[in-house]
Parts: structure tokens; C-alpha cells; sequence
């Protein structure tokens, strides 16, 4: 592994974690769409909402994850990409859009008939973005995308037999993902009917996404020679070989009520598909462009990859808790606030009538010193610090006197 | 990349700014939101009182609804990246993508805690919960840096050099953040964030109040609010003093767009109004001297106009003339209501009664949305013809692909689409009752 391969194996992650994630709230969607009407289909949506809505943010920022570090570390294959590709990612982020705004939307809606139109509505953005990345990504596998600011076919080069391949079968992987997750929330939760009917949903997926991909082969075969060869033949094979297996465990882990263990091979059936795509290709990155010749300079990629470790060091404990706190359900409730409240006013609020207002104007002309009449540098940073200082000083002896915590002697008894 | 040919720039611009301006008061949300509903949350900690747990709780949702709006909108910004300008980043996604690949993670922070505390209200310990908001208010502030550390670098390109075109010797690092040009960029929109946020929500319960709603609840969550705004304007005064002198000191050529001065001279005067004509502000009304000092603090001083700078390396100068004015004026109207409201605050210890002073206050909100944008446009197009100040212009970054109309318009009806129905979900929160015990609690 090269200092210039690195960052590519940094998105290509992400990428898998978006496909996984993303995709679970696309193929949520899907399900919303197709849910039908009546009493049943509302608990399918509802379940499908409630199991995606905590996450849906955090798992939509892998894809602007993966974009950010191929433009920092691969600047002219983004630059080509992004310029050729445009028709397909453009109508992706509409989905985005659209799909974010089911999600704001639902936060207001109250009556059934409002969550069903909402649902159906927006849902179709499921389909349309997953479709549209595949569309794109198999555009970029068949090397339909030149070097070049829109050096390729604006049209063909997503509109093909690779492409609709990859769009078709990232719907319907999103679905299967989408299902088997749902599945397991609802066995969690221990609401059989859902479990049943989810369950049903993502055998049938599976088997579904498994013929896709099997016919897909063909496909490629005709359409796309080098990325066949890669992955029948070459080093793609892995990855190929990889998704079999976890897919085919899948099945059967939903199948024997396995829930917990299928979210894993599920996961891994998708990923293994994308590293297998990577394999395939290896060392090409665009047609002319090797991964090489399209890595930026040293300086960039050393801090692309201290910054996404480091990030990574943060980002995987708190998703960690996010998804800890979905799936588990509580963390320590039961202590109760009110049983002690705080005894003493705070120190702010006791300064407050006297000392704070002037310390706050004291910060306040040392700000002005500092910032407006000093022309140094140095100045302009105190004077920032003085008058910052000042409106966090200013804030609790400015708040109506009403407002601020009182002692809680009275409060209490009041509103308590 | 070679170069191309594209019919539709101004449309791509148009699209650009189009995105950003739909973008940019979310992101206010995303910077000031999450400290006011801490600072209600912990007044609950601290008192037990259940109407700060309701104004949080209630503050959270809307906190949540316009988060996904800004979740999606800034998705967008990242495609148009590559979109609208893949020339741009092609040639210098080495030197300035950090910054975003950074603010990746800042983003990351923010949904994955945003979701935990809109989640976790009812299922966290009251001070976990408080805690988990910590990195929502964080992530704000370190998103908002990075991503200006990027506007920073193209008004003030360093940290690489050009060969033939190309950009070679790259230090990423120093060029985003070791850039002298960013700082000042950064506070000012840091503020703008709260006097954004902090005026459109008391701009919501001032509205209430004319319209007869005004218990404990609401005067509380009108006064937190408006005590930030009101803090923030002033020295928003300050603050953008100081970036006019920066750009003065980097920038002459959009220090003139400002001000439209057509020629160099001493003691330059500001003019107020007016047009911009052949080198010449018309109508204006002229005050001698005042941009030598405001600029140089030297009523002497020499000016650089426009004509240091051949005619096609100059901004549109009344597009930039009027949005810093536009912007000068809230942003000075805004800081005589803050001084209004504390002047109330002092002599009568409560808040000002006046209807007059919650009608200006009901037209604050909007009107900082305002100052906002022109704020940007007047760094931006005052960049203008430069997407990297000097270095390379905006007609070749923009892509070579077709169809610029036709995804400008579908992208306008769905920000439209999206506007309409962020509207309908806050009024539907904004409709949702007050708990029985809350509204009868005190009636002044």
C-alpha cells in the first residue's frame, strides 16, 4: 500500500459505509413507497421512520465524506468525474433533497393521511438516488468518463448497459440492506408482525439483488470487458467470491431468524462487492489515469490521511453511542432532575447586579482598544478575545432579572 | 484541465449563489441554535422549572427540522463543487479540499450528537443529555471554521505555487489555516450566526406578542434570544470595521467595489446611496474623508480605486456597492435595536413595552437574513472576476457541460419546494399547544 493509495482506501470505506447505511435508508424508503394503504402499511412506514429517522444525518455524511476526500486527494479524476457525470449526480442530490425534506417534514405531520402523503411523495427519492449513483459509478467502472472538464459523453456515459446494471442493482441492494434491518429492529422491539413481514421482505430482496447481480455478469461481460475480467478473472475475484458467501449467510441467517448476525453478513455482501469493484480495476483509476498519476502532491496527502485518522478517532466512539442508543434504547434513565436541583444561585447570577455589568463594559472598551484603534495583528486578537468576552460577560446581567434561575427555594414551590 | 467554452457562467453563478443563499441562514441555526437550547436546558437543570424543559424540548424540534434542511442543502454544495466548478477543483482541490474533508468530520459530529439529542430526550439521564448537545455546538463552530479557512484561501490564495498553470508545491496547511486573510472572515460570520438566529426567533415570539400571546413562556423565549442578538450586533459593528480594514489591506480593488471609487486619490470620501457610473458614484450622498480613515484610520490617506486594475479584472461595482450597504444599513439598524432594548432593560428592568419596539423587532429577523446574504455577495462578487483571487478566473473553473438552465430551474422549484415546506412544518410547531400548566402559570 502507497502513501498515494491511501486516501482511495479512505473513501472507498466510506463509500461502502454510505452503500450500507445510505442505502438502508433509501431501501427504508423503498418500503415506505411500496407499503400500500391501510392500518398495516401505516405500522410499515411508521416502524420503517422511527428505526432510520436518529441516524438518516449521520449516515448521509459518509457520501459527503467520500466526495471531500477524493476532490483534496484525486483533484483532476473528481474534476472529470463530477464534469462528465453531471446529469446523474445532479438528479442524486435532488433525491437528496427531497428525501431530507420527508424527514423535516415528518417531524410536524400528525394525521395518518399526512405521514402517507409525506411518504410516498418524498420516497421516490429512493429510488431516484441510489439509482442515479449506481448509474454514475457504473458509468466510471465501464471507463465511460475521460480526463477532462466534460470530456465524455453527457448522456452514454450513464446511460448504458453497465450502468443500469449498477443503478437497478443498487435499488434493489438498498431494499434488501434496508429489509434485513428493519427486520432485526422490529425483532428487537419484539413486534412480531412486523419481523414477519419484514422478514418475508428481505428473503424475497435477497433473492431478487442475487439474481440482479448473477444476470449482471452477462452484462458486464458484453458491456464492460476489462471490469469482467477484473472480477471473474483478476484480482476482483475476492470480492466477488466475498459477496456470494455473505449474501447466501444472509438468506440463511434471516432465514433461521438469525436477525442480529444478518445485519453483519448483509454489511459485508455490500461492501465486498465495492472492494471487489476497486480490486477489479486496480491501478486505473479513470480511462489514462492511473490512481498514481491522479493523486495530489505529498503535503496533501499526508494531511488527508492524519485528518480523517484522527477524525476517524472521534467519529467512530460517538457513532458508536448513536447507534448504541438506537438499537439499546436508554442510557441510565431514571434520574431525575428535579428530585435535586441546585441549591445556590450561580456565581454569575450573584455578580450579576453589580460587578458583571461594569466588567462587561470594562471587556467591552478594551475590545474597541484592541480591534478598531490598534492596527497590529496581535491587537486585533485581543480585541476579538475582549469583545467576546464581553458578550459572555453582558449576557446574564442583561437577561430580563425575571429570567435568570432563581433561588430554587421559591421556583420550586411555585411551579413544582 | 483545458480549458472550455461555457454560454450559461452567469447562470452557473446565479445557481452558486442561488444554493449558498438558501444554505447560509441554516448554517446561522447550526451555529447559534444548539448554545441558546443548551443555555434553556441548563437554566432547567439548574431550577427544576418545567418551562425551560418545555421551551427546550419545543426549540429542539424545530432545531431538527431545520437541521435536515441544512443536512440536504449543503449536500448540494458539495456536488455543485464539482458540478458547476470542476475546473476549480481539479486544479486546486489539492490545496483548499482539506478544509472540507474536515469539515466532513465536523459534519459527522453534529448529526451523529443532533441525533442523539433530539432521540435521547427521554431516554438519557438529564445531565447526559445536556452533555450530548456540548459537541452539537462545537461542531458548529468548528465546521463554520473550516469551511471559511476555504473562503479565506480564494480571497487570499497562498501555500502553493503555479507552474504552468498547474498547482505545485502544495502545503495544505499552511494555506487554509495559516492564512492571514481568514480570521477576520471567521468572527464575523461566527456572530452573524447569532444575530441571524438570535432576531429570527425572537422575531417569531415578537410576532406572538402582537398578536396577543405573551405569558411567562413566550417572554422568556423572546428575551434569550434577543439578549444574544442584541449583545452581538454592536460589536458586529466592530467586527466588520475591522474587515473592511483587511480588505483594504489585501483586497484594494473590492475595498473600491465598496465604495465606488472609479480613481486612486487622498482623502476619499464614503458615499452613502447612490449609483455607480462611469467611475463615479451618482446621487450619492458624499462624506469627505471618511473612507481614507475608516480604511487607513488616516483622513489623508491615499485610496486605491478601480483604475489600478485593468477593466476586466473588476467586480460589477453597483451589485457590490449596494449589498455592503444594504448590509451596513441592518447591520446598523440591528445594533440600534440592541442598544434600544438594553437602554429599556437598564432604566425600567424588564423588557421594553413599546409595540413599536416588537414591530421593529418582528422586521429584525427577516432583515438580518437579509444583511446576511448581501454580506456574502459583497465578498464574493466583490472577488469577482477571481474564484481564486488572482490566481484564476471564475469563467475557468466553470464546468463544460451543458444544461446549466435546466438544472438551475429544477434546482430553484425544489429550494422552493423545500422553502414551502419548511414553512409548513415550523407553523405547524409554532401551532402545536403549550401544555395547560404553562399558559395560566403568569400572567404579568
Amino acid at each position: 500500500m502507497h502513501l498515494y493509495e491511501l486516501p482511495l482506501l479512505f473513501a472507498l470505506i466510506g463509500l461502502a459505509f454510505y452503500t450500507v447505511l445510505g442505502g438502508a435508508d433509501f431501501g427504508a424508503g423503498w418500503w415506505q413507497l411500496t407499503a400500500g394503504t391501510g392500518r398495516d402499511a401505516a405500522s410499515i412506514r411508521n416502524h420503517a421512520h422511527r428505526a432510520v429517522g436518529p441516524v438518516w444525518e449521520a449516515n448521509h455524511v459518509w457520501l459527503i465524506f467520500v466526495l471531500t476526500v477524493v476532490w483534496t486527494a484525486y483533484p483532476t479524476a473528481f474534476g472529470s468525474i463530477a464534469s462528465t457525470l453531471s446529469i446523474p449526480l445532479f438528479i442524486a442530490a435532488v433525491g437528496i433533497i427531497f428525501r431530507g425534506t420527508a424527514y423535516a417534514l415528518r417531524a410536524g405531520a400528525s394525521t395518518a393521511r399526512e405521514l402517507r402523503a409525506i411518504d410516498t411523495t418524498f420516497a421516490l427519492s429512493s429510488i431516484l438516488t441510489p439509482f442515479a449513483l449506481g448509474a454514475a459509478v457504473g458509468g466510471i467502472a465501464s471507463y465511460r468518463v475521460p480526463v477532462g472538464n466534460a470530456a465524455g459523453d453527457p448522456f452514454s456515459s450513464w446511460l448504458n448497459p453497465t450502468s443500469l446494471l449498477v443503478g437497478v442493482l443498487a435499488v434493489a441492494t438498498a431494499a434488501y440492506i434496508a429489509a434485513v434491518f428493519l427486520c432485526a429492529d422490529a425483532a428487537r422491539l419484539g413486534e412480531r408482525t412486523l419481523e414477519r413481514k419484514f422478514r418475508t421482505r428481505a428473503l424475497a430482496a435477497g433473492l431478487v439483488s442475487g439474481a440482479i447481480a448473477l444476470a449482471g455478469v452477462a452484462v458486464l461481460r458484453s458491456d464492460a470487458q476489462p471490469l469482467y475480467h477484473g472480477l471473474v478473472e483478476g484480482k476482483g475475484r475476492i470480492g466477488l467470491f466475498a459477496s456470494i458467501v455473505a449474501g447466501s449467510a444472509t438468506l440463511a441467517l434471516v432465514w433461521f431468524k438469525r436477525y442480529e448476525a444478518s445485519r453483519y453478513t448483509a454489511a459485508i455482501a455490500v461492501a465486498a462487492i465495492i472492494a471487489g469493484w476497486a480490486l477489479a480495476q486496480s491501478p486505473v483509476f479513470l480511462e489514462g489515469l492511473t490512481v498514481r498519476e491522479a493523486a495530489a502532491g505529498r503535503d496533501t496527502l499526508v494531511a488527508v490521511t492524519v485528518a480523517v485518522l484522527a477524525g476517524a478517532a472521534i467519529l467512530f466512539p460517538s457513532l458508536a453511542l448513536l447507534f448504541r442508543l438506537v438499537l439499546g434504547g436508554d442510557l441510565g434513565r431514571g434520574e431525575s432532575v428535579a428530585e435535586r436541583p441546585a441549591q445556590a444561585r450561580s456565581l454569575l447570577t450573584a455578580l450579576a447586579p453589580g460587578l458583571l455589568p461594569r466588567l462587561a463594559i470594562a471587556c467591552f472598551v478594551a475590545g474597541i482598544g484592541f480591534l478598531t484603534v490598534a492596527d497590529a495583528a496581535w491587537a486585533h486578537a485581543l480585541g476579538v478575545f475582549w469583545l467576546f468576552a464581553f458578550i459572555v460577560a453582558a449576557f446574564p446581567a442583561a437577561l430580563p432579572p425575571d429570567l435568570l434561575p432563581a433561588p430554587i427555594k421559591n421556583r420550586s414551590r411555585d411551579h413544582g | 484541465m483545458a480549458e472550455v467554452h461555457q454560454d450559461y457562467l452567469l447562470q452557473a453563478r446565479q445557481m452558486q449563489a442561488l444554493s449558498f443563499a438558501v444554505h447560509i441562514p441554516l448554517v446561522c441555526f447550526g451555529i447559534a441554535f444548539p448554545a441558546l437550547v443548551l443555555f434553556v436546558e441548563w437554566l432547567y437543570l439548574r431550577t427544576g422549572d418545567e418551562l425551560y424543559r418545555t421551551l427546550a424540548k419545543r426549540w429542539t424540534k424545530v432545531m431538527a427540522a431545520l437541521f435536515a434542511a441544512g443536512v440536504v442543502t449543503g449536500t448540494i454544495l458539495s456536488f455543485e463543487m464539482g458540478l458547476l466548478w470542476p475546473a476549480f477543483t481539479a486544479s486546486f482541490g489539492s490545496v483548499f479540499g482539506l478544509g472540507f474533508a474536515i469539515e466532513g468530520f465536523s459534519f459527522f459530529m453534529e448529526a451523529i450528537f443532533i441525533g442523539i439529542y433530539i432521540y435521547g430526550w427521554e431516554r438519557l439521564s438529564p445531565r447526559a443529555h445536556f452533555a450530548s448537545g456540548i459537541p452539537i455546538a462545537i461542531a458548529g463552530f468548528t465546521g463554520s471554521l473550516t469551511v471559511i479557512s476555504v473562503n479565506g484561501w480564494m480571497n487570499h490564495p497562498t501555500g502553493f505555487h503555479l507552474r504552468e498553470g498547474r498547482a505545485v508545491d502544495v502545503h495544505p496547511v499552511q494555506a487554509l489555516f495559516g492564512n492571514g486573510y481568514f480570521w477576520h472572515e471567521l468572527v464575523h460570520m461566527y456572530l452573524a450566526g447569532y444575530i441571524v438566529t438570535g432576531f429570527l426567533v425572537a422575531t417569531a415570539y415578537a410576532v406572538g406578542r402582537l398578536r396577543g400571546r405573551w405569558g411567562r413562556y413566550e417572554r422568556t423565549a423572546l428575551a434569550i434570544p434577543l439578549t444574544v442578538a442584541a449583545l452581538c450586533s454592536p460589536v458586529q459593528v466592530l467586527v466588520g470595521d475591522w474587515n473592511g480594514r483587511e480588505v483594504a489591506r489585501t483586497q484594494p480593488i473590492k475595498l473600491a467595489a465598496f465604495e465606488g471609487l472609479g480613481q486612486t486619490r487622498r482623502r476619499a470620501p464614503v458615499h452613502v446611496l447612490g449609483w455607480y457610473k462611469d467611475g463615479r458614484v451618482e446621487y450619492g450622498i458624499p462624506i469627505p474623508r471618511l473612507l481614507s480613515l475608516l480604511a487607513y484610520h488616516n483622513p489623508n490617506a491615499t485610496v486605491a480605486g478601480l483604475d489600478v486594475v485593468p477593466a476586466d479584472e473588476r467586480p460589477p461595482v453597483n451589485v457590490v456597492r449596494i449589498a455592503f450597504q444594504t448590509m451596513v444599513g441592518i447591520g446598523s439598524f440591528l445594533a440600534v435595536l440592541g442598544l434600544v432594548y438594553f437602554a429599556a432593560r437598564w432604566r425600567h428592568k424588564r423588557l421594553p413595552e413599546s409595540p413599536w419596539f416588537y414591530r421593529a423587532l418582528a422586521l429584525a429577523g427577516p432583515l438580518s437574513v437579509v444583511a446576511l446574504i448581501c454580506g456574502w455577495v459583497t465578498t464574493e462578487v466583490g472577488r469577482q472576476p477571481w474564484v481564486v483571487y488572482r490566481v484564476m478566473r471564475t469563467a475557468d473553473a466553470v464546468t463544460g457541460a451543458g444544461g446549466i438552465p435546466i438544472g438551475y430551474a429544477t434546482l430553484a422549484l425544489v429550494y422552493l419546494a423545500l422553502a414551502l415546506a419548511v414553512a409548513w412544518i415550523l407553523r405547524r410547531l409554532a401551532r402545536a399547544p403549550l401544555d395547560p400548566a404553562l399558559v395560566t402559570a403568569e400572567e404579568p
